[in-house]
């Protein structure tokens, strides 16, 4: 969506399937990496805690599909974000099953709230609470410990221009490379 | 270098046991080959996802075909988790040795070098580094700080299997930028790929294919798979056929619905086991 506002950020979809950005093979993402040349990265997790670990391994019994590059992307890359739609005790934990990675995100994004990660106090500090969702939902529905400011504000809607973009460009682009979650999301087929 | 008839000779080429070196979904998959080897019931095989797995290791451990998986991950991407490498997880009757991308990588490079081992970055944070018993941590002999670092050993597969667009007349293969696939065929003791199409004469000499060819130094077999990637894909030429894909993470939610598709799509009755035949040709 920046892009399509005009910004120069440079996107590289590790899965695009024309025109990806990546020759060497998909080593070279973690070479890029290595070396300092990606600046933001996102991570998701079967299970998040309240130290910012996170679990793609195992959980309860369950198997999940695996680490991924996650070990190594999380403390290489200087910014990651974390999200995970799903806002349940279920998935925020107060201490993962199983390490895939650990490090020192900028944010936690679900489907309900926004937490920045205090880097010294190794915690979370709710940010802002979506539109629909109050602080004593997150607390009940977080099954980690985190600081929560007297007053917190409600997350940013999102303006009608990107609105627009959302529903326009960056759907267009998502569904030629993630045609079924832009079914899903945005109803559009490829 | 041999050219073999087909992807039924060509899986017979594989031996039970063997560790064999496999790329994702979206990176030239052998899918025919994947096919023969169910039907050949091999056995006890060691997959090593390059750096992950998707439906071709789902297909050959639900068919019994596998005792270990190395890999970062196994999924069906989009269409959700792989229903059969979940299953026999879960069971614990698959033994799982998990990694990440880059430690798969690092460890093929190594190999590829001809060197012990190779130091990488970021990890050791993670269980993984307490789980892999064969990953060492080290300071950095170069930095007179505290500065710890990852030392991961060689991987030298038994077997490299994957598709490619084009073999020519001189054994070599065109990948285009699938570089990993170079990767695995250098580290590799043994390479053997599929191909699209023959072309004649020697991709070498030609300046804009010679960047994404691997030449036949690193090629023990090649055969004929015409649409051999198929349900997964080949850039350019067919894209993933998500359907499919879609259709198999459903059908092989269930041991039942897994042993349909394989009825249906791998074993075919008898065209299957007159196509085998006729590769051995």
């Amino acid at each position: 969506m920046l892009r399509a506002s005009g910004s120069s950020l440079k996107v590289s979809l590790l899965h695009k399937r024309i025109g990806n950005p990546f020759t060497e093979g998909s080593r070279e993402l973690f070479d890029l990496a290595g070396q300092g040349r990606i600046d933001v990265f996102f991570l998701g997790g079967a299970q998040i805690d309240g130290g910012a670990n996170i679990n793609l391994v195992r959980a309860n019994g369950k198997r999940f599909p695996g680490s991924f590059g996650s070990a190594f992307m999380y403390p290489v890359v200087p910014r990651v974000i974390l999200f995970r739609e799903e806002h349940s005790r279920r998935v925020l934990v107060p201490k993962v099953e199983f390490v895939s990675a650990r490090g020192d995100p900028q944010a936690l994004l679900t489907g309900k709230a926004l937490f920045a990660w205090q880097k010294e106090a190794r915690r979370f500090r709710l940010e802002s609470v979506h539109p629909g969702f109050g602080v004593k939902q997150i607390l009940e529905e977080t099954g980690f410990g985190f600081d929560c400011p007297d007053e917190v504000p409600a997350t940013p809607p999102p303006t009608e221009e990107e609105i627009r973009l959302l529903r326009g460009a960056v759907a267009r682009e998502i569904s030629g490379n993630y045609p079924e979650f832009a079914r899903r999301v945005w109803k559009i087929g490829v | 270098m041999n050219f073999l008839a087909g992807a039924a000779a060509l899986a017979r080429e594989i031996p039970d046991g063997a560790q064999l070196a496999l790329p994702p979904d979206y990176s030239l998959v052998a899918m025919e080959v994947v096919r023969a080897l169910v039907r050949r019931k091999a056995r006890g095989l060691r997959l090593l996802g390059v750096p992950v797995l998707g439906m071709c290791a789902d297909l050959l451990i639900g068919a019994g075909c596998v005792a270990e998986v190395e890999s970062s991950a196994v999924s069906l991407g989009e269409a959700g988790p792989a229903p059969r490498f979940t299953e026999a997880a879960e069971s614990g009757e698959l033994k799982i040795v998990d990694a990440t991308c880059p430690a798969v990588h690092t460890a093929l490079q190594a190999a590829e070098k001809g060197v012990p081992f190779m130091p990488l970055r970021g990890v050791l944070g993670s269980d993984l580094v307490s789980i892999r018993q064969d990953w060492k941590s080290i300071q950095n002999p170069m930095n007179a700080e505290s500065d710890p670092i990852l030392l991961v050993p060689a991987i030298q597969p038994d077997i490299a299997l994957f598709h490619a667009r084009w073999a020519d007349d001189a054994g070599n293969i065109w990948v285009g930028r699938r570089r990993e696939l170079a990767t695995i065929a250098h580290a590799a003791k043994r390479t053997y790929v599929t191909f699209e199409e023959k072309r004649a004469g020697d991709m070498l000499e030609d300046e804009l294919l010679a960047p994404g060819v691997v030449s036949s130094v690193y090629v023990t077999g090649v055969a004929p798979a015409a649409r051999g990637a198929w349900p997964l894909g080949v850039p350019g030429l067919y894209g993933i056929d998500d359907t499919h894909l879609a259709l198999y993470a459903q059908a092989a939610k269930t041991r039942e619905g897994f042993e349909r598709y394989l009825a249906e799509y791998v074993f075919e009755g008898r065209a299957a086991r007159l196509r085998d035949r006729a590769s051995d040709r």
